[in-house]
């Protein structure tokens, strides 16, 4: 079944990050070599006459992509709507990437501004991606704004760590089965793409892993192979783990075989 | 008057938005910014009408990298 945002159908489920790349040509030519169709990008204050963001722009445009503006380091419901507001006349999308972030140590969601903001933004005609976490009733809260895709984080951003919490994570896909689910954040390694895929979430969000790879073209193509192995599997039907062994092997017929023999 | 842009203290004799982003260098439709002032969202096509007053404080944002 092919992703799809807000009644946007996306080729990849691999939603990519622009920061932090060694030059903007790398950045290209990784966001190309992992097939990505969505990326994420930010506003920032510009110096005067220095014209950064104008070639900024013009460097997205050539992507062909879909643009997912962000509020990052927005600490207050004011200040992310008003960068929200800010962020849809720069890119000329009403899609927004809303965080509203707790604490500059853990980057943690401040969850009562998330729901407050992701209100106010639904209601002034915005598709807003929360930056969350995992927890249900929060989910709830989000959908009932208006939400239709939800980001739970996988782990703290920039940490690599992967899933600090797996267990509830597979709860929030039992528990959404019919809302596109994005594990944002936390993603260090093809194979934690390769397990949210597995868990049947719709997409990964990531940046770090990708940019500061040593070869970050190349480690673009690992995610997107790795994201489509895992998505296969899911579609394909895992098998449900077991607590002690099974042969596989035919026992019947095997040589030397004696009834006592059998434990 | 003496008013903040981007958090940093400046003088202006500009009396509306449109002026002072264009004596900023700002001064092209075309020139991708948005601006806020006092933490509120001032759209391209209402900075002509948005007057400035003294201690304001205005953002002048642009396309950048993001995660």
């Amino acid at each position: 079944m092919t992703l799809e945002f807000y009644g946007k159908k996306l080729g990849s489920r691999l939603l990519i990050g622009t920061a932090l790349y060694p030059s903007p040509k790398i950045l290209c030519d990784a966001v190309n070599a992992s097939g990505s169709k969505l990326v994420t990008v930010s506003v920032r204050r510009e110096a005067a006459r220095e014209r950064a963001g104008q070639g900024f722009w013009d460097l997205i445009k050539q992507l062909d992509v879909f643009v997912l503006p962000n509020t990052a380091g927005c600490k207050t419901v004011k200040e992310a709507v008003t960068t929200a507001q800010m962020a849809r006349e720069l890119f000329e999308t009403n899609w927004i990437k809303l965080e509203v972030i707790a604490n500059d140590d853990t980057l943690q969601p401040e969850i009562f501004g998330l729901v407050e903001a992701a209100r106010i933004l639904n209601d002034d005609g915005f598709k807003v991606f929360p930056y969350m976490t995992e927890d249900l009733g929060l989910a709830e809260k989000l959908v009932g704004s208006g939400c239709e895709v939800l980001m739970p984080w996988g782990a703290p951003i920039g940490s690599g760590q992967g899933f600090a919490n797996p267990l509830a994570l597979t709860t929030m896909r039992a528990y959404f089965p019919n809302i596109p689910l994005v594990i944002d954040a936390g993603i260090g390694a093809p194979s934690h793409a390769a397990r949210a895929m597995e868990m049947g979430y719709d997409a990964v969000l990531l940046n770090t892993a990708i940019a500061k790879a040593g070869d970050p073209v190349k480690m673009g193509r690992a995610f997107a192979r790795a994201i489509d192995a895992g998505r296969l599997a899911y579609e394909s039907g895992l098998m449900e783990p077991r607590d002690m062994a099974s042969p596989s092997t035919p026992v019947a017929g095997t040589p030397f075989f004696k009834i006592g023999d059998a434990s | 008057m003496k008013i903040s842009v981007n958090g940093e203290a400046a003088e202006t004799q500009a009396k509306n938005l449109q002026e002072l982003c264009a004596a900023l260098g700002h001064g092209h439709w075309q020139d991708r910014i948005a601006t806020a002032l006092n933490g509120d969202f001032v759209s391209v096509l209402a900075r002509i009408g948005t007057r400035l007053n003294e201690h304001d404080s205005i953002e002048i944002v642009t396309p950048r990298q993001g995660g």
